[in-house]
């Protein structure tokens, strides 16, 4: 700093001293009342320039200009419409699945209540209900296949919707059959006593095994006993194996579906 | 020195103190400050060309930071607050920019 009258810029350097030297000197504390002004602003400065600071850091929409809010306010409305939009959208795709799903549940539902009852009434599925038990006892063998075959029309008639013989469902192909000094059922020889289950009204039931010249004469006159029993929950658990018919076909019904 | 110590006075009172700015002021604080720099460099520079004057520089300071404030005051009352404020930070860094690269060839010959 020694070389201080030749400065880069050319000009003459008044007082001959270095920039640094005229800095320091400028700074020295003096106790002039310009110098105090001159502080008095500095602090000013200093305080102007943090509360902006801060004040920007903390900006919120209320320091904003009228042209710029409206173009916020623009924004924000175009986005809320865009957004409802896609709400509605999306609401609509959500009823359609949720009705979808209900539709298909509803048609699950409806297609096992026809399975339980084809099953029940093919023999395929177990059955249980109010129903009676009966009881044949038939020491000496005289119970012929078509007084058990009566029976079993008799409890048909008064409403029997599943029916169980020993351990041989009856259904709608059952025959019966002479087997040696017993009875047979699809084949199926069955043992002494004859236990006989039949879902249905089990008061009907029992009337129409008990009525004059019904079954229970008949098999008392035989010299078998019998004995009915109503019960509020029989279980009918044989189940009927199904064999694939080899002969009948079914006829295709005209689907409603396919006229116009 | 002592408007230097002033100048971390005054951040030290702001950054604690954390004063709100009233509303009518919001739009020409960040203009005024930013004349006052503008000053304040001007300052600086007049101490090292040798033709610094005290009375001068305050009041090159206060008019600097009213006629700023007074020129956005303007342009937010004809509609074209913004750009102004705009123009105003520009013309001031401009200055700022040019005070600043002459101290720097004084204090470093450069």
């Amino acid at each position: 700093m020694s070389q201080s009258n030749d400065p880069a810029d050319g000009r003459p350097v008044a007082g001959g001293r270095s920039p640094w030297q005229r800095l320091l000197r400028m700074a020295r504390p003096r106790a002039t009342k310009a110098n105090a002004f001159a502080a008095l602003l500095a602090i000013l400065l200093g305080f102007a320039v943090a509360t902006q600071v801060h004040q920007n850091q903390v900006v919120g929409l209320e320091s904003l200009r009228q042209s710029e809010l409206v173009t916020i306010l623009d924004n924000a409305t175009l986005l809320s419409s865009r957004l409802d939009q896609n709400a509605r959208e999306l609401q609509t795709t959500r009823d359609a699945l949720v009705s979808g799903s209900t539709g298909d549940a509803a048609a699950l539902k409806a297609a096992q209540q026809r399975l339980d009852t084809l099953g029940v009434l093919a023999g395929t599925a177990r059955a249980h209900g109010p129903g009676i038990q009966m009881t044949i006892g038939d020491p000496r063998a005289k119970v012929t296949p078509p007084l058990l075959l009566d029976a079993i029309e008799e409890l048909r008639d008064a409403g029997a919707e599943a029916i169980q013989v020993g351990d041989v469902r009856v259904v709608a192909s059952s025959f019966f059959d002479q087997s040696g000094s017993g009875i047979a059922i699809d084949g199926i020889k069955l043992t002494q006593p004859y236990a006989i289950l039949a879902i249905g009204d089990a008061q009907t039931m029992s009337s129409a095994m008990e009525i004059p010249g019904g079954l229970s004469e008949n098999v008392r006159q035989l010299g078998a006993s019998i004995t009915v029993t109503q019960r509020s929950d029989v279980t009918v658990g044989a189940l009927h194996a199904l064999r694939a018919p080899r002969y009948a076909r079914p006829v295709p019904s005209p689907a409603p579906a396919a006229t116009p | 020195m002592i408007p230097a110590l002033g100048l971390l006075v005054g951040l030290a009172v702001g950054l604690f103190l954390h004063p709100a700015v009233p509303l009518a002021l919001q739009p020409y604080l960040p203009i005024a400050v930013i004349a006052a720099l503008d000053a304040v460099f001007g300052g600086v520079r007049a101490v090292l060309d040798g033709i610094f004057n005290d009375k001068v520089f305050v009041v090159s300071f206060l008019s600097n930071v009213v006629v700023a404030a007074f020129i956005v005051f303007l342009g937010d009352q004809l509609g074209v607050g913004s750009q102004l404020s705009t123009g105003v930070v520009v013309v001031l860094g401009i200055r700022i920019f040019s005070n600043v690269a002459s101290i720097r060839r004084h204090l470093f010959r450069a």
